[in-house]
């Protein structure tokens, strides 16, 4: 067996070692001036799957070090933004920076910065917990004299050192969940990309789950790229959210922005009944036409006024959720995610094996 | 606010299990580079299934028992009829050799099919998103399939030697054997994989691997001599890599003629065109 096979990849390696280091000071980046500050940069983002436009479009930029929050309901093409900036799906349009290298360009050195945990469970079940780290210790070339004590380290930082030499068909739910996180640890990436981390977990193992990844960024200062349907989660543990439903980011900036700025627009829209807010606005609430007239203009949220007052409270406070309701519009409820998608959702809730 | 990563939303922290050391996890391992990957990544994926087997070997022992039943049921009921001409050879040491590279085919097409699986449980998806080479991946799975093989061949070898086969213990030819079986091995898995690549589904590919794995036995040498076959099987034969490598075994085990540089270049150039084939493909199932 000798490397000649591999000539493809090989010189795309050979083009990340001499890119590495210069990437930053020349990078040819078409248009927007590409800052390498940015943990991650998407221009114009478009993925289709044959008819199905999943990505249409996505400006972004994650801040290095920030919890950024990717919401969407099911088929909001959340997951397919995540696996383009992965490197898993080509990108056939547009541009992803990972601090500051090309997706396109320079493959390798973007997955040596990146920690993925996938939507769905996908530790291996035949191995133990202490294994599956140690397989991704190997394939992220930790040197054998530290390879046992990272190991250690990272199932230590998701709190299964007792369980390590277990099976991992024999954890739950919540274990797997932080088993791949100790997985996706152990190289010291910069960045974390986590595809509904807390899907079909209870709530016990979602605040488990989050505890350990804040704990572990506090420590490291790495940025989290974070995928969730769970609103509640996006506004206590994300710093920043974008709003993503059809392939399009409808609305980006903290919680207490897009909260305030959906306040400031109930306040100047007459918007009539929709008492309790949090209380479900039920899907008849199509009937009310100021509600289901705003949601396309959703720029000025991109850039909320600042004199809305941030101090919440007062009177019945929108939620994130509400906000949510706000910008995307009627159509939410059902006709959105198809059989597919639910569909492999509901298997991401399943145990592993 | 987003600027501060020390400050955590949760203040309650993490009392109970305390993230404590992570000194370790602040900074990135150093790259291997240029070819030292591929031989790491190979290892990696060699290492996983030797601990998958250590953890569950009922695989091993429910395959054994075909093979078994062949050497014990088809080995001995030919080697008394003496219908095959095998050159004054008992029947049962000839078909040995055939009798290991089947089992060991059998293996690799089947850790093929695994792909698939592995790919729809998120498993291959992760290790494409570290910094492996497509090829590099492939090939470790080539060759692990092949570490597979090979351990169920040293149970068929002991089930052949304990029915009374006569076999080689000189160490050079059983490690020219161990080459045989890893080759050929890291050749069928990578066919397998191919054709995951091509149908996508479990399937599709289970019904094809059913459909392929016997003819390519029966156009083999495995069970009766080449020139014994009618003129087409022949033709079949020499394009089937289990035949060349059913004849390295049995020149290696056995000590008949064999065409052992042949038979280690075309398993080589097999295995290497399979795992070509195998990686160019793989970017289909990892859409
Ligand atoms: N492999 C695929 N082939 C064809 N269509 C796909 C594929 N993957 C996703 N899609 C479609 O692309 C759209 C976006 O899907 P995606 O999985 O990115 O959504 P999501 O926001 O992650 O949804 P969920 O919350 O259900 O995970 C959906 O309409 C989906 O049906
Ligand atoms: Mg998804």
């Amino acid at each position: 067996m000798t490397p000649d096979e591999i000539p493809e990849e090989n010189c795309e390696e050979a083009a990340d070692e001499t890119l590495g280091g210069a990437s930053r000071a020349g990078a040819p980046g078409p248009a927007p001036a590409p800052d390498a500050s940015d943990a991650v940069l998407c221009r114009g983002l478009r993925y289709a799957f044959g008819e199905t436009r999943a990505v249409d479009g996505v400006d972004l930029s994650v801040r290095a070090g920030e919890v950024f929050g990717l919401l969407g309901p099911n088929g909001a093409g959340k997951t397919t933004a995540i696996r383009c900036i992965t490197t898993l799906l080509p990108v056939p349009a547009g541009m992803v920076r990972v601090f500051g290298h090309d997706t396109a360009k320079e493959r390798m050195a973007v997955r040596r910065l990146l920690g993925y945990v996938p939507q769905q469970l996908s530790a291996d079940a035949g191995l133990t917990g202490r294994e599956n780290v140690t397989l991704f210790a190997r394939v992220f070339d930790v040197s054998r004299r530290e390879r046992a004590a990272r190991v250690e380290q990272a199932l230590a930082a998701v709190g299964l050192t007792d369980a390590a030499d277990r099976l991992a068909k024999t954890y739950s739910g919540g274990m797997i969940r932080r088993l791949e996180l100790a997985q996706a640890l152990v190289s010291a990436p910069r960045l974390l990309m986590l595809d509904e981390p807390t899907i079909g977990l209870d709530p016990i193992a979602r605040t488990s789950v989050w505890d350990h990844i804040n704990a572990v960024r506090a420590a490291t200062g790495m940025t989290v790229l974070v995928t969730t349907h769970y609103m509640d989660e996006a506004d206590q543990y994300c710093d920043r959210v974008a709003l993503m439903h059809h392939g399009r980011i409808r609305a980006l900036g903290t919680p207490d922005e897009l909260k305030s700025a959906l306040r400031v627009r109930r306040r100047t829209a007459p918007a009539p009944a929709t008492t309790g807010t949090s209380a479900h606005p039920s899907p008849a609430s199509t009937s009310h036409p100021h509600f289901s007239a705003s949601p396309l203009s959703s720029s000025p949220l991109s850039s909320p006024p600042s004199s809305a007052a941030p101090s919440r409270s007062s009177d019945a406070a929108p939620t994130l959720e509400d906000v949510f309701r706000d910008v995307a519009g009627s159509g939410l409820d059902e006709q959105s995610g198809d059989f597919r998608d639910v569909r492999s959702t509901r298997r991401t809730a399943h145990r592993v094996g | 606010m987003s600027e501060a990563p020390a400050a955590p939303h949760t203040a309650s922290a993490d009392a109970r299990h305390g993230a404590g050391q992570l000194d370790l996890l602040l900074a990135p391992p150093r790259a291997r580079t240029g070819w030292r990957v591929l031989p790491a990544r190979v290892l990696a994926m060699c290492v996983v299934e030797l601990q998958k087997l250590r953890h569950d070997r009922t695989e091993l022992y429910t395959r054994a028992v075909q093979p078994a039943l062949w050497l014990l049921v088809f080995g001995e009921t030919f080697t008394r009829i003496k219908a095959i001409p095998t050159g004054g050879t008992p029947y049962i040491d000839y078909l040995a050799p055939g009798i290991i590279a089947q089992s060991a085919m059998f293996i690799a097409i089947f850790y093929g099919i695994m792909i698939i699986w592995e790919r729809d449980a998120g498993i291959l998806t992760k290790l494409l998103v570290t910094p492996t080479p497509r090829a590099a991946l492939i090939a470790g799975k080539a060759f692990a399939a092949g570490v597979k093989a090979l351990v169920q061949a040293v149970v068929v070898i002991v089930i052949a030697a304990l029915l009374g086969v006569a076999m080689t213990w000189n160490p050079l030819r059983l490690l020219g054997v161990v080459v045989a079986v890893v080759l050929g091995s890291a050749f069928f898995s990578c066919l397998s994989m191919t054709i995951a690549g091509i149908v996508l589904t479990r399937d599709r590919l289970m019904g094809i691997g059913q459909a392929i794995t016997m003819p390519l036995f029966f156009a083999s040498n495995a069970l009766y001599p080449v020139a014994i076959m009618p003129g087409w099987l022949q033709t079949v034969s020499t394009m089937n890599p289990l035949s060349y490598q059913v004849d390295a075994l049995r020149g290696l085990l056995l000590g008949t003629h064999a065409h052992l540089a042949l038979d280690y270049a075309v398993l080589i150039a097999a295995a290497v065109a399979g795992i070509a084939a195998a990686s160019s493909l793989l970017g289909r199932l990892a859409r």
